[in-house]
């Protein structure tokens, strides 16, 4: 018998190109994804130095970081938002990529289509510039942000050059309270674990609170693998893997398709297997996460307090919470629950799927949205919305008062028009809350679908269990 | 890419932890389809206020760390996203080498794609630094022999730094990357080859 292995190890050794002289390792890259924002100076480096793609067909495109949520039909008012996706799209067409463009229903955020598409698939190496490219994890894909230059060199060579991370495993066992969804276990691990926790290893989520998530929980909590500090999160490919997959437009054809399941089924990591680290977490101890600070690893509870830093011994630590409190403008010791809320943004790559949205909708269904908070629903991507819609979710939204919108990043980000005004506070799905992600001087707090839908019915942050 | 030299500077002191990619440089500049003109407005939103004007009790706003090549900074250096306008807007501005406790990955990865040498140290060491920086003494990083010296008070300190091997290679020689890559395209071939008999359907995607 061979030595037990990692799914990373497994996947690591299937991808090893060459080894150079110097320790490092060039590794193949399956599939690679490509957005308006990291790629026009890989594009023009390529140009600059008459070099080609390699593998166009191996490359998807779509833009998602830059565009409106609503009006389309209008096009992109702002002019270097609308360079930026017009470049793309001349890039594409000169390399002969296949480009999603705003017009196509299937457009959405990078990380939302990949799988939607079946682009993403087990045992693969998949890269993106962008760092939630971790997302595809959850299908038991190695995938990795990568930055521009690394882009440039996928596109010239379908390689990288890298060394390998660390394993570590986050195990989550037991059982999940009702009502505490995939968001809040990745909130708890970042509290857990710290920001810079996972620096240096490719995280591997286990036990039976993550064998229970759907596909789309288990890519929420890959999702935010980086604000965790590692670069990749993993989970093991099962059944339910096999069947997410089955019959999506890039999928492997069914002649192929046992092959493949029967493929990705031997790539789980292997009983027995060596991690460099552990961290054990119980299930049954988590309740709804939610973010109090300007950094990811800024969780407490829902019934909890906004933290003192007078209780903080590092001094470093306590000035940097002096620094947040006052950013977000928070009184130490005050209930979560009494904390005001002014906008909602339920969407982007770590909950803008069609289970995220259902969850919310069950919130939202014949109640009303607080007359101060303006929310709004980005959906993932034009499927996401199209189901969505079959399923009368925008009906349920629409009479509750929140704005139904076209996908896209949005206010992850606030790269287009949505973003918060200056101390504005705003209840959000997506990953980060540092200062001025959703707009100079806004104040965001991370959380689940339900519970974001449940702080825009009450107009402050709530339990959504209590709805 | 242009080869690490050495460096004879004073250094920038900006005790914060985990300054993200955020900070570093606001996603309203990254619209840009080019890799320059960025260090103007590195650090933006704690630089300038809401209405432009330079914030005097920023570090970058005081005249003397105008020219400063050197920026010493807290743990987790460059968290948050992959945008590579990170590092650009660090070099444009006309920093070559940042000091830290610990960086995040991608952020330390892109570095030594754009000839800027990121150095991990001690937090204590970290701290030392930070006391002479922001006593303006002058700061030689040589690359060559791993090493950071200054004088304070006619005394010579020296501090060595670890490097991997090849990263350092990389910036001495200012290397294309996807040159030395493509030297090797045989080698990428071969394993195409290997990989679509062990697992054909990854070379029969089409979109239907």
């Amino acid at each position: 018998m061979s030595t037990p292995k990692t799914l990373y190890d497994k996947i690591w050794n299937d991808h090893l190109v060459s080894e150079n002289e110097d320790g490092t390792t060039i590794i193949y890259i399956d599939r690679h994804l490509v957005h308006e924002v990291t790629s026009p100076q890989a594009f023009e480096g390529l140009k600059i130095a008459n070099r080609s793609v390699r593998k166009p067909n191996f490359t998807l495109a779509t833009a998602d970081h830059n565009i409106p949520t609503t009006n389309r039909d209008e096009g992109i008012s702002d002019p270097e938002s609308k360079l930026q996706v017009d470049t793309l799209e001349e890039n594409c067409k000169e390399h002969g990529i296949t480009f999603l463009s705003m017009s196509d229903k299937r457009q959405g955020i990078v990380h939302i289509i990949g799988p939607e598409q079946g682009f993403t698939q087990p045992g693969m190496t998949i890269v993106c510039g962008d760092s939630h490219t971790s997302t595809h994890g959850a299908f038991g894909a190695l995938a990795w942000g990568i930055g521009t230059s690394e882009v440039e060199h996928v596109l010239a060579t379908q390689t990288l050059v890298q060394t390998k991370a660390k394993n570590m495993q986050i195990n989550i066992q037991g059982e999940l309270p009702l009502g505490v969804t995939a968001k809040d276990i990745v909130l708890k691990i970042i509290q857990t674990i710290g920001t810079a926790g996972g620096t240096g290893y490719v995280i591997e989520y286990t036990g039976d609170a993550i064998k229970s998530l759907t596909m789309e929980g288990r890519m929420t909590v890959c999702n935010m693998s980086i604000e965790a500090g590692a670069r990749a999160g993993l989970i093991s490919p099962d059944e339910k893997t096999i069947e997410y997959l089955k019959g999506r437009p890039f999928s492997p054809a069914e002649n192929d398709y046992q092959s493949a399941s029967d493929y990705w089924l031997s790539l789980a990591s292997d009983e027995g297997a060596a991690y460099d680290k552990t961290v054990n977490i119980d299930a049954s101890d988590i309740i709804p996460q939610v973010t109090w600070g300007t950094s990811p690893e800024d969780v407490v509870s829902i019934d909890g307090l906004v933290p003192n830093p007078e209780n903080e011994s590092d001094e470093t630590k306590k000035k940097s919470m002096i620094r947040a409190l006052e950013y977000m403008g928070l009184v130490p010791n005050t209930p979560l629950k009494e904390v005001k809320v002014d906008k909602v943004f339920i969407g982007s790559c770590t909950n803008g799927r069609i289970e995220d949205l259902r969850a919310a909708s069950k919130i939202a269904k014949d109640r009303k949205v607080a007359d101060h908070v303006n929310a709004i629903i980005v959906p993932g991507s034009g499927l996401v919305k199209q189901q969505a819609e079959e399923e009368g979710l925008d009906k349920i939204f629409i009479e509750s008062g929140f704005e139904w919108r076209e996908p896209g990043c949005s206010m992850c980000l606030a790269m287009n028009a949505d973003k918060l005004k200056p101390q504005e506070r705003c209840a959000s799905t997506s990953n980060r809350n540092f200062e001025g992600r959703q707009g100079r001087g806004g104040r965001t707090h991370l959380m689940s679908p339900a519970m974001a839908a449940a702080a825009a019915i009450n107009g402050k942050l709530s339990d959504s269990r209590e709805i | 890419m242009e080869k690490f030299k050495k460096i004879e500077s004073n250094a920038i002191p900006l005790p914060m932890v985990n300054v993200d990619t955020d900070m570093i440089i606001p996603k309203q500049f990254l619209k840009t389809i080019k890799r320059t003109g960025l260090g103007k407005n590195l650090f933006y939103e704690l630089r300038y206020d809401e209405k432009d004007a330079p914030i005097d009790s920023f570090v970058l706003n005081q005249d003397k760390y105008k020219d400063s090549q050197i920026l010493i900074t807290g743990k987790n250096f460059g968290c948050g996203s992959s945008r590579e306008h990170a590092p650009w807007s660090i070099l444009d501005y006309g920093i070559k080498c940042i000091i830290a406790s610990s960086f995040a990955d991608i952020f330390y990865n892109n570095c030594f794609k754009n000839g800027i040498l990121p150095i991990k140290l001690d937090e204590s060491e970290v701290t030392k630094l930070q006391k002479a920086a922001e006593n303006s003494l002058s700061f030689t990083i040589d690359l060559e022999n791993q090493k950071i010296s200054y004088f304070d008070k006619n005394i010579n300190h020296e501090v060595s730094f670890e490097l991997d091997k090849a990263k350092k290679t990389s910036l001495l020689e200012g290397l294309d990357d996807i040159g030395l890559t493509l030297a090797k395209v045989n080698h990428i071939s071969d394993f195409e080859n290997k990989q679509k008999s062990r697992t054909p359907w990854l070379y029969s995607q089409q979109i239907k």
